[in-house]
Order: C-alpha cells, then sequence, then structure tokens
C-alpha cells in the first residue's frame, strides 16, 4: 500500500477537561472523502481545525504523505483548502478582490477563473458589490467560490453547505464528488445527507461508530 | 514553532509533572532551611550588628530588604521568561506551570522592592517617591509584571494564556535592557537629586557580606515559594491522573 | 536558483498585495481614519486647559506632551488592527497560506503605520505652534516621531496580536504595550528637547532608528506567534 495523503495516529484532544476524542485513527488517501460525524459538541470543528494546523491543542501524530506535518508544514499548506466557519470574507471588499486577495496568498489558484467561479456560485453580477449588501448565504457562496479557484489536492471544509439553498447543494455535492474523482480528497463535516456514496468514509466522533470503521471511539 | 532538538535526559525528565512534582517535594525542606537560616544570620547581623552609615545614619539598613528583593524581581523575570520560552520550544508543561507561577511572586518583590525604597527615600531625601533611575526601572518592571499578569487571567483556556504569556515575557526581555538604559540616561538628563542609590563609595565588608547573605537567603525563600506555587499548579492541573489521586487518597 | 529567485519575487508580491489590500480597506472606511487624528489634537488641547496656558510652561513640556499624545492616539488605533480579520475569518485563511506570516504581519504594520502614525506626524507641527515649541525643535519633532511612530505600530502590534481573540482586548493592550513604549517616549523628547535648546540630536535619532530596526526584524515574529496562539484558541 502506498503512503496515505494524511494520516492521523493515536490522536487525542480535550477540552475544558472534557475527552473529545482520544486513540483517534485514520487515513486518507488520494481520492477519498471522508464526512466526520457526531452530534453537537462531539469535537467535529475542532478535529477538523487540528487536521488544517489552525489548533496545536491536541496530543498524537498527524502525518502528511508520510511526515510528520510540523516539519512540512508549507508543503501541506499549499495542498490546503479550508473552508471555516467563518467565510474569510471582508465585508467592505467585493466577492472578486476577496477572491483576488485569496489567490494572491495561495500559489495553486487560478485568478483568471474568479468571473467564472462567481458565476458557477450564482453570483454572476454581483463581482462588484461589497460583501456587506449581500446576504449571510452569498456571502458565504464569496467563500466557496474558492473550491473553484483551487488546485489544491486536500479540501477541509467545515459545514460548508449551511446557509447555501438546496440547488447550491446539489451543485457543491457534485463539485466534491469531481474533486474526489480527480484525485483529491475531502474531509468534511455536515448535518446534510450527502448524496454522494463513491469513495466516501464516515468517521464518528462521541457516538456510536457505525460498522467498517476504521476508528476507536470514546 | 522552532524544530526540537535532543537534549539530556533529564531535561526531558523535568518535563513530566509527577517526577517534578517528587523532586520538588524532596528540594523544598533544604531550601527552607536555607532561608530561614541565611535571612535570620543576615537580619540579625545586617540590623543590629553592621556599622551605620556616615551619611544616612541607620536608615540606611533597609538595604538588607531593599536590595535583595530588587535583584530578585529581575532574576524572577529573567526566569519566567527562560520558563516560557522552554514552554514554547518544547511543549513542557512544567515549565509553563513555572512561568505562571512567576508572574505574581515577581510582582510582589517589585512592590516591595518599591515601598521599601519608598520608606527609604522618606529619611534620605525627604519625600516618599523620587524619579530615582533605579527606582523609575522597578516601577516599569512592575508593570511589565501586571502586563503578563493580566494577559494570564484574561485567557482562559490554560494552554493559550500560558503561551501568550510566554510570549509576552520574552517581548519583555528583549525590552528590559533598552527600558534600563533609557531610563538610565534619562535620568542623567533630568538629575533630580544630588545623592543617587547607585553611586555609592564601596561598602566595608561588614556591611556587604550581610547584605549577601540576605541576596542568598532571598533566593532560597524565592525557590521555596516558587516550588510550592509550582506543587499546587502541578496538582491543580493533574488532578485527573492516576498518581494525584492516588497521593490525594493517600493522604 | 531561478526557483529561489521565483520566490523571492512572490514574497515580495505578497507584501506589497497585502500592503495595498489593507490601504484600500482604510481608504473605504476613511472616517474611521480621523478619530485618531482629533484624539491626537484633543488630548494635546487638554494640557493648556488642565495645566497652564502660560506660553513659558509650555514650550517647557510641548515635546512631551505631542509624544504622550502621539503614543495614546497609536494606542487607541491598535485594537483595530487585526480584529475585523479575526471577526471575519480572513486571519485563519492568513495563517493557512504558505506564505510567511511574519511577512503578511509587517505589511499590515506598514499600512496601519502609514493610516495611523504618518498622519499624525505629519500633523504634530500643528500641536507643536500650538503648544509654543520653539522654531528650531520643530524639525526634529516631525523627525523624531517619523522614527519613532513605526516602532510604536510594532510593539503595539504585538499586544494586539495576543490579545485579538479576547473581547476586552482594547484595555488589555494598553497594559500590555505602554510600558514597552517607554524607551521610544524617553528619546523621542529627549531629541526634542535637545534641539529646543541648541544641542545635537544625531545621536538620538539614531537611536531611535536602531529601536526601530531592532523592531522590524523582531516585532513581526513575535506578533506572528500570538496571532497563531490567539487563532488556537
Amino acid at each position: 500500500m502506498s503512503t496515505p495523503l494524511l494520516e492521523v495516529q493515536d490522536l487525542f484532544c480535550e477540552r475544558d477537561e472534557r475527552v473529545l476524542f482520544e486513540g483517534l485513527n485514520f487515513s486518507l488517501e488520494a481520492g477519498e472523502i471522508i464526512q466526520v460525524e457526531g452530534p453537537n459538541g462531539s469535537g467535529k470543528t475542532t478535529l477538523l481545525r487540528i487536521l488544517s494546523g489552525l489548533s496545536q491543542a491536541f496530543e498524537g501524530d498527524i502525518l502528511w504523505q508520510g511526515e510528520p506535518i510540523d516539519e512540512v508544514r508549507d508543503d501541506f499548506l499549499s495542498d490546503l483548502l479550508y473552508f471555516g466557519h467563518l467565510p474569510g470574507v471582508k465585508a467592505i471588499l467585493t466577492p472578486e478582490e476577496n477572491l483576488r486577495w485569496y489567490c494572491a496568498l495561495h500559489p495553486h489558484t487560478r485568478t483568471e477563473g474568479i468571473t467564472e467561479a462567481l458565476a458557477n456560485v450564482g453570483l454572476y453580477g454581483y463581482e462588484d458589490v461589497p460583501c456587506h449588501s449581500l446576504s449571510a448565504g452569498q456571502n458565504r457562496r464569496v467563500s466557496l467560490a474558492r473550491l473553484y479557484l483551487s488546485d489544491a489536492p486536500l479540501w477541509v471544509l467545515d459545514e460548508p453547505f449551511t446557509a447555501i439553498d438546496k440547488r447550491g447543494v446539489a451543485r457543491k455535492e457534485a463539485l466534491i464528488a469531481e474533486h474526489a474523482a480527480n484525485g483529491g480528497s475531502v474531509i468534511l463535516t455536515t448535518h446534510h445527507e450527502l448524496a454522494i456514496r463513491d469513495n466516501l468514509r464516515k468517521v464518528t466522533l462521541g457516538g456510536q461508530a457505525s460498522p467498517g470503521e476504521r476508528m476507536e471511539v470514546v | 514553532m522552532a524544530k526540537s532538538w535532543k537534549m539530556p535526559t533529564w531535561f526531558y525528565r523535568l518535563g513530566s509533572p509527577r517526577w517534578s512534582f517528587e523532586i520538588m517535594g524532596k528540594l523544598l525542606p533544604w531550601f527552607a532551611i536555607g532561608a530561614v537560616v541565611l535571612m535570620v544570620w543576615g537580619a540579625i547581623w545586617g540590623l543590629a550588628f553592621a556599622p551605620a552609615d556616615y551619611q544616612q545614619g541607620n536608615s540606611f539598613r533597609i538595604i538588607y530588604i531593599h536590595v535583595p528583593a530588587a535583584i530578585l524581581a529581575q532574576s524572577c523575570y529573567l526566569l519566567m521568561a527562560v520558563a516560557g520560552a522552554i514552554s514554547l520550544i518544547w511543549k513542557m508543561k512544567v515549565a509553563d506551570m513555572v512561568a505562571k507561577s512567576c508572574a505574581p511572586i515577581g510582582a510582589t518583590l517589585a512592590l516591595l522592592a518599591l515601598a521599601t525604597g519608598a520608606i527609604w527615600g522618606k529619611p534620605t531625601w525627604g519625600t516618599w517617591w523620587v524619579w530615582d533611575a533605579r527606582l523609575t526601572s522597578m516601577l516599569i518592571l512592575l508593570f511589565l509584571y501586571i502586563g503578563v499578569y493580566t494577559l494570564h487571567s484574561a485567557i482562559e483556556n490554560e494552554i493559550t494564556a500560558g503561551k501568550a504569556g510566554a510570549v509576552l515575557s520574552l517581548v519583555g526581555v528583549v525590552n528590559i535592557p533598552i527600558i534600563k538604559y533609557s531610563v538610565e540616561w534619562w535620568n542623567t538628563l533630568h538629575q533630580t537629586s544630588t545623592f543617587t542609590m547607585t553611586e555609592r563609595p564601596a561598602m566595608p565588608p561588614e556591611m556587604y557580606l550581610p547584605l549577601l547573605l540576605m541576596v542568598i537567603g532571598f533566593y532560597c525563600f524565592f525557590a521555596v515559594v516558587l516550588m510550592l506555587r509550582t506543587r499546587a499548579e502541578i496538582l491543580e492541573r493533574e488532578k485527573r491522573s492516576g498518581w494525584v489521586r492516588e497521593l490525594v487518597e493517600a493522604s | 536558483m531561478a526557483n529561489g529567485n521565483e520566490r523571492e519575487m512572490s514574497l515580495s508580491r505578497v507584501f506589497w498585495i497585502t500592503l495595498r489590500r489593507d490601504l484600500m480597506l482604510a481608504y473605504r472606511r476613511r472616517n474611521d481614519l480621523v478619530s485618531p487624528l482629533m484624539f491626537f489634537l484633543m488630548v494635546a488641547t487638554l494640557f493648556p486647559l488642565g495645566v497652564s496656558p502660560d506660553p513659558q510652561f509650555l514650550s517647557e513640556v510641548a515635546a512631551g506632551v505631542v509624544w504622550v499624545a502621539a503614543l495614546l492616539a497609536t494606542l487607541l488605533s491598535m485594537d483595530s488592527l487585526f480584529r475585523s480579520d479575526f471577526d471575519d475569518g480572513s486571519l485563519e485563511q492568513m495563517l493557512l497560506s504558505p506564505q510567511p506570516l511574519s511577512l503578511l504581519v509587517f505589511a499590515k504594520i506598514c499600512a496601519h503605520w502609514m493610516i495611523s502614525g504618518l498622519p499624525l506626524t505629519l500633523m504634530a507641527p500643528l500641536l507643536g505652534l500650538m503648544l509654543f515649541l520653539p522654531q528650531e525643535g520643530m524639525s526634529t519633532l516631525v523627525l523624531s516621531l517619523l522614527l519613532g511612530t513605526p516602532t510604536l505600530s510594532l510593539i503595539g502590534a504585538i499586544g494586539a496580536g495576543l490579545t485579538v481573540g479576547l473581547r476586552k482586548g482594547g484595555v488589555l493592550i494598553s497594559l500590555l504595550v505602554l510600558p514597552l513604549y517607554i524607551p521610544v517616549l524617553i528619546f523621542g523628547t529627549g531629541a526634542v528637547q535637545a534641539a529646543s535648546t541648541g544641542l545635537p540630536v544625531g545621536g538620538y535619532l539614531a537611536i531611535l532608528g536602531a529601536i526601530l530596526a531592532l523592531g522590524m526584524v523582531l516585532a513581526p515574529l513575535a506578533v506572528a506567534a500570538g496571532l497563531r496562539i490567539s487563532v488556537s484558541d
């Protein structure tokens, strides 16, 4: 077996004197989608923040392409697209300016695709409108437009479908499936029932583990 | 964060809260005895037997508290920063607890140095407060301690608080020499008093030997307080681990 | 070689883009820029009202008053440096970009100085006039602020980075940062006072420059570390 893209070994995390998870093991191969499940407060967001490197409050090892993630931080970050609770969209900039800024910071992105990406998330014609006059859902879609711009192999998406309408959700799901089909990998949390079946695995936190999983549950 | 490099094994054992707790427990009585003996000896010698100052008479004797407190307040900041750096680089829990324990002790010492300085100032200069270079530096040091302490208590998460405090105390350590230099320089520019504590004729041995005893005694006392606080902190943070429970049940 | 060169190119590009973005953000909210300047003016007005309008007295304390007012005005504007980036998640994206965080931070601090420290410096002669600062001290006042205010922004950013995750960040920053401002204050006012009495000022300005150089090297690293800590909470 080749080295997995991302490997989590014996991960332990506690918050406010409560153990969120311990002995958590899983790995992510290229072309795979992992859905992190669990009730509210089970540490889904915390896990995603740990995996992306935002939070260091854990014990255990995270390997990126077989190397400890701290030692290959720059390579890892070049390959990562993170979508968190906060959209990372500046209210007084326009959607286009926001995305330009993102592309400037991230090497594996296509600045020339911004107009198309905005059209893809249903914001055609809003390029030059300041984001504070857009709705919350539209702001999240500005942030989601990054998915169309990025060539990063790993997507970490925390509740990407919140405040997105049904049709939008279906398109995002198709995009995620396409990303996986092209050899990309996705880790996401969502309360939404995914239509994707291929290459999908589930990791459950804080609850009952569904059969066939490679992880231990607290 | 910096990459870790190899350090001697005892260094890593220091990182174990349990091992540190036990070793501190063993060291405590020795330092306590040292502190009591040295401080009592130094105080009696200094207060009762050392000759009076030809200029200030008996009021100079407050240096036997003022000087050790001032020296220690500065060492304590350095220790806090070094412990903070160790906890940042090697993620060592005990170092973080030591750094946390340092802030209130250091602030108290700085306050003690300022209070004794003021008491000394009254008979010497006729006022409680003079913008003397050393006193001003000590006041700024107290401000730096207050900053670290306030930041620490403002952040709820213990680990985050420790890291933030460590960064701030490291920034402070870089600044302390600059602050000291600038304050001394400022003081020479605005010379307010003819007599400074900084420029004194050399003390005779019967005056400075008790001072030396007091300084070492203060260091021992500081070590005792620091170890007590750190041990309490270890128990608090490790209260759910097996060895602490055993300890509680045994007692 | 080519690769390293390309990287260098892209680093300077990232710096300029970040600087331009922050300046544009400031420009779109330009009404906010006026408040620190007005604060600066008002603090300086308080002294003649609160102490004495005597020209002799004022000309003696003018350097110190202008410097203290500049210091407080900078401090006032410090909290906003990372606040909105933290609140809307831009800071997370900055942390997760492969670009060196200290470089992004440095660009943001430069932008902050251009919209706070620089206008303060340009406005200082007006305050100097109001406070009867001797004519000889005027150019030195501007020069010392020009060298000193960037340092204030750099040091203030450390406080802002450490407190950005906290609700009551604003007051806390003052407690953390004010003691660290003291050397800049001492040498800044020292320079102006020396100039007013006709003494050479080269030494003071050199020290202010040295402190600035040290700050430019070390402060962005400390700010970056502080931001990582604040975001991880």
